[in-house]
């Protein structure tokens, strides 16, 4: 990477989004005191390179086309690629601008992936299912439109499981996608897709949606950042509904940085969600401290709890004595870390997969066939219901719809949602309590790293105890940032395993903070896939 | 939205928007086709029914309790639908008033419209309703094609409204008297779209249009005992959300639409026999004569020992034959799965907010009602003003010129209703203004104009307007009082007719109007009549 002398953002920036020179810089993050493993922000990088015209937007484009040709046949990251043709007609238009003098967008020409759930005008957008094959919005989902305003580039829709269920791209309706560190291994999902595209640099930064870990565990398994946003931080109008009270549309990022701007581009109030929070948006940025300024104990006085229960039985070894790193590495950095119990933090599971799947069972009615997407033709209504339902759904999408509808039924309302609604209460405030103690939570992302294609298949209940590291965060609403800390042996180069912090609700500006800084000192990590490793350089 | 539209366009292109297809096999459908052949049959019944109505209230047996609960779904006339911009007008081309969100599109989301809760706490506190202030929304979950997204938002088990009560005064001609209905709850919830069949029943088309239209949903406690009962509950409801101006109340636009639930028990049973749903009633008369239908076959079938053939089951008027038929029996209770409604946050009602609803609201029909009775006005008058918002309206602007009440009530009970009708006008179409009206009564009552002339003048205010001032200037109509001047025409007809002078001098004193006659045509009507009376017999007799 070329040494870039500071940040200071050539043409001013849309006035939302000013970073403020002397924070976070390029310097900083591009040029560590010794050669280093933190990432930087391929954002602000980029944005400074076109900005002082040392590379065009065309160029860029050029050269992303280049390497989705070579990795794409691989990863099967895109369920859908714009033309060749309207990505350089973009491109050309943005130097144009750029030549003009003209004002760009802080995401100008950042390339962007959109999970298949979130909808997009000028793409198709399927969820990953059979019965929206062909499906094409008539409307951007409100995160794309921001997106979009702010001069980003979609540049296609990221294959995912169907409809958001599942946790490896196996349940997506048209292919799996394979994780660039080791192709014969899942990416995670939900958003498998987003997760791959980023780690393998088939983009800058990726939209992917969380309901139970979804944009989490597929970090953890890339090794990318992978932030979950506090419940209402960002509108989740034109995302697919899988479950609503839990839904969250989250940022990833190949550095803490791009997740947050990201973040920041995409959250705030929308009147087109009411569940969509009046919070004030921060500058999550301004609060970032540079990496060379920063004190020899930048993190003291923060308090940390690492979760009990997130690294007992069950969890992978090479899992804990990662995240057991990570918490020596927070306190080299000042920070006090202790174990916290959090005894309802089992119940999540059990709560979590009733209320998601009472929620699924309703949201997906409307895939009847009868508006948009693909109808059977039946001789009665009944038989058109079922037909299309029954070619358009898959099989794990019908057995959640078919749990969902059970736990719902007259007699077993009050034995399962209710009660489950009842266990959320407990995790709230356990959570609550938890966070009135310590600032972060961490535990891992996952209980392992990626595991093999094919491997967790047949076993959907083992597939679901995946989740325990990620379902309570959407329980409580909170706000979670996952980033790689560490590797677990596989082959040359390792698996990269993924740190979850949780935060106080609405406070994604401290776990941007706190994560930059852990991000940017942890040394002898290099979280950039084999695959690419050789072309990013 | 074009998009889409052209989008189905394409898949289906032999439709004009979007729809679907289905087979005529589903049992709703099939009730559609039996109705078509069964109207067309029995057109002429119709008729005698209807003369027969009152007759068969007196007819109804008296070891019978017949119970009557209803179930009024009134569409809000907010400027948008219930939960996103879409406007609704009654009637437009089927799908051009949809959107995302209204069509249930992957992706979209409701947003609620406040007015919505306005409305319903408005019609909350006019049925003197206890109001939720922590309620929420749930879906109530069913498979329709005419439902987009696979579940209504309504509310389940916290309604907006609860335990209220509707005051009605039964009409003189069905006996009299006054009438309390318990209301159990009022809920707000989202229209359906609706169902286009095609005519050679190959398939269905859905039009959207309605989809997402706010309602409110009325159920009454089973407090109704017959069919009039009924109808007046329902004209009452009609009336006060016409008069809060939350719904147009348009029974034949499916504004207004009332669902019945009749049953019949022995006398002295407690418990209830088990109950009839009775739909398809787009008038109150209908309403009134399909319950009473309804309650005659029930107790028949009770009186014959075939209880147990009335059975839980959704029966439909057929207005043609005058009788309700069954539409489909329900196996068991349908279970929607309701849950609470995750997109929307709960509904929260402030004090402050209720009571600045609460100080707005108008002057209601039952209120009304109470007012004008102590004014002295008749049951009859009463209810012709008070049940009418715009003629309540009119009456008390004139009231409030100062006019006498029972005057003011006369003239609008017997000219002025009377020309409507001829000309089959509404109070808001005649030309007659409030203000005139009671120029014209104070008129008449200080002299300046005659009674006769009044009525003259009334008339062509209700037609031309114009002001009762400029008429009678301009036609030179002023009341003449000076009994000198009446005097001389006194004196004229006298002189002119000396024949009729002997005959009533000779006894025949019934000329005394011949007289008058003469004279008030002399004076184009204008002579004050009681001074021309007066000044006459003096003359005549002396």
């Amino acid at each position: 990477m070329k040494m870039l002398s500071t940040l200071q953002t050539p043409r001013s920036t849309l006035s939302r989004f000013s970073l403020p020179s002397s924070t976070i810089t390029t310097q900083a993050i591009l040029t560590h005191p010794q050669p280093t493993t933190a990432p930087p922000s391929q954002i602000l990088t980029l944005r400074h390179s076109l900005l002082t015209n040392t590379l065009s937007a065309t160029d860029l484009i050029q050269s992303h086309l280049t390497r989705i040709r070579l990795t794409e046949p691989h990863l099967r990251s895109f369920l859908h690629l714009p033309s060749d043709q309207s990505l350089l007609d973009q491109a050309h238009d943005l130097d144009r601008r750029i030549a003009a003098g003209e004002e760009v967008g802080p995401l100008a020409g950042v390339l962007v992936a959109v999970k298949d759930n979130i909808c997009t005008a000028d793409m198709p957008s399927t969820g990953g299912s059979r019965i929206l094959d062909g499906y094409r919005p008539p409307f951007d989902a409100t995160a794309v439109k921001r997106v979009k305003e702010l001069g980003g580039i979609v540049v296609g829709k990221t294959n995912m499981d169907e409809f958001g269920m599942g946790s490896t791209t196996e349940a997506s309706a048209f292919q799996v996608t394979a994780n660039p560190w080791d192709v014969s291994r899942v990416p995670g999902g939900s958003s498998g897709g987003s997760a791959a595209a980023v780690s393998a640099r088939q983009c800058v930064v990726s939209l992917g949606s969380d309901t139970g870990g979804s944009v989490r565990q597929p970090a953890s398994f890339c090794g990318v950042v992978g932030l979950k946003p506090t419940y209402g931080r960002v509108s989740r109008f034109g995302l697919m509904a899988y479950a609503s009270s839990l839904d969250a549309i989250g940022c990833f990022g190949s550095s803490v940085a791009d997740a947050g701007i990201l973040l920041h581009a995409i959250a705030g109030h929308d009147r087109f969600d009411a569940t969509s929070s009046k919070q004030e948006v921060p500058n999550f940025l301004s609060h970032f401290d540079s990496a060379s300024s920063l004190e020899s104990k930048p993190l003291k006085g923060l308090r940390i709890g690492l979760i009990r229960e997130t690294i007992e039985d069950g969890v992978d070894a090479g899992v804990v004595s990662a995240i057991r790193d990570a918490a020596s590495h927070f306190e080299a950095l000042g920070c006090s870390v202790s174990e916290v119990s959090l005894p309802s933090f089992s119940l999540g599971l059990p709560a979590y997969y009733v209320l998601a799947l009472s929620e699924s069972s309703s949201n997906l009615s409307r895939y009847d066939g009868i508006r948009y997407g693909n109808q059977v033709y039946a001789e009665e209504l009944n038989s058109l219901y079922g037909e299309s339902r029954a070619k358009g759904l898959g099989s794990e999408v019908k057995m959640r719809i078919l749990m969902g509808t059970y736990a719902l039924s007259a007699g077993y309302y009050d034995a399962y949602y209710k009660r489950a609604q009842q266990v959320r209460t407990i995790i709230r405030n356990s959570f609550k309590e938890a966070l009135d103690q310590y600032d972060i939570l961490i535990s891992p992302a996952a209980p392992s790293a990626a595991y093999k294609i094919g491997e967790k298949k047949n076993d959907p209940l083992a597939m679901y105890a995946g989740d325990i590291m990620t379902v309570n965060v959407n329980l409580a609403g909170l706000p979670a940032l996952v980033l790689p800390c560490g590797f677990i042996e596989n082959g040359p180069t390792g698996l990269p395993v993924g740190l979850q912090m949780i935060g106080a609700a609405f406070n994604e500006g401290e776990l941007l903070r706190v994560g930059h800084i852990f991000e940017q000192t942890l040394e002898n990590c290099r979280f950039v896939p084999p695959i690419v490793a050789d072309s990013v350089e | 939205m074009s998009y889409t539209i052209f989008r189905t366009f394409q898949l289906h292109p032999f439709l004009l928007y979007p729809t679907s297809i289905l087979k005529l096999q589903n049992r709703f459908f099939h009730s559609t086709t039996i109705k078509a052949t069964q109207s067309q049959q029995t057109q002429t019944q119709t008729k005698h029914s209807t003369s027969t109505q009152s007759k068969k209230l007196n007819n109804l047996p008296k070891d019978y309790e017949p119970i009557i609960g209803i179930e009024t779904h009134v569409q809000l006339s907010t400027n948008t639908k219930a939960f996103c911009n879409c406007p609704y007008n009654y009637g437009s081309f089927p799908n051009t008033s949809i959107c995302p969100v209204c069509m249930g599109l992957p992706g979209a989301l409701p947003v609620l419209n406040s007015k919505v809760i306005e409305f319903a706490v408005k019609l909350g506190l006019a049925l003197n309703c206890e109001l939720a202030f922590d309620s929420k929304f749930d879906r109530k979950q069913y498979f329709y094609p005419d439902l987009p997204k696979g579940y209504q938002i309504s509310q389940f088990d916290v309604p907006i409204a609860s335990s209220g009560f509707l005051d009605v005064d039964i009409p003189l001609e069905y006996g009299g008297g006054h009438k309390r209905f318990g209301i159990t709850r009022v809920h707000m919830e989202e229209d359906a779209g609706k169902l286009l069949h095609t005519e050679n029943g190959n398939y269905s088309q859905v039009d959207l249009n309605r989809a997402g239209v706010p309602l409110l949903e009325i159920v009454s406690e089973p407090d109704m005992r017959n069919g009039i009962e009924a109808a007046e509950y329902a004209a009452e409801l009609q009336r006060l959300v016409r008069y809060l101006g939350v719904s147009n109340g348009n029974m034949q636009e499916g504004s207004l639409r009332c669902d019945v639930n009749v049953s019949v028990r022995p006398i002295g049973q407690s418990k209830f026999g088990t109950k009839v749903e009775v739909k398809n009633l787009n008038s109150f008369a209908s309403m009134s004569r399909a319950i009473d239908f309804e309650i005659a076959r029930q107790v028949q079938l009770h009186s014959q020992g075939q209880a147990d053939q009335i059975v839980q089951e959704t029966r439909s008027w057929e207005e043609g034959s005058q009788r309700t038929i069954t539409m489909r029996k329900k196996e068991g209770l349908a279970d929607y799965r309701y849950f609470p409604e995750p997109d929307l946050p709960s509904v929260i009602l402030y004090q402050e907010y209720v009571d600045g609803i609460k100080n707005s609201l108008p002057e209601l029909p039952e209120g009304k009602r109470r007012r004008y009775e102590k004014m002295g006005l008749g049951m009859q008058d009463v209810l012709f003003l008070a049940n009418d918002k715009n003629i309540a309206e009119f009456f008390d602007a004139t009231l409030a010129k100062g006019a006498d009440a029972k005057l003011v009530a006369n003239w609008i009970m017997s000219d002025i209703a009377g020309f409507m009708k001829n000309e089959k006008l509404t109070i808001n179409d005649i030309k007659l203004t409030p203000e005139e009206l009671a120029e014209l009564i104070a008129s008449i009552k200080d002299g300046t104009i005659s009674g006769k002339i009044g009525k003259e003048i009334l008339f062509e205010l209700l037609a031309e307007g114009g002001s009762v001032k400029e008429i009678i200037e301009k036609k030179d109509l002023v009341q003449i009082t000076d009994p000198v001047e009446i005097e001389k025409m006194v004196d004229k007809a006298i002189a002119d007719n000396p024949k009729q002078v002997e005959q009533y001098r000779g006894g025949k004193t019934k000329l005394q109007g011949f007289f008058a006659g003469q004279v008030m045509k002399a004076s184009k009507g204008k002579a004050n009549p009681g001074l021309l009376n007066k000044i006459l017999l003096e003359k005549l007799n002396s």
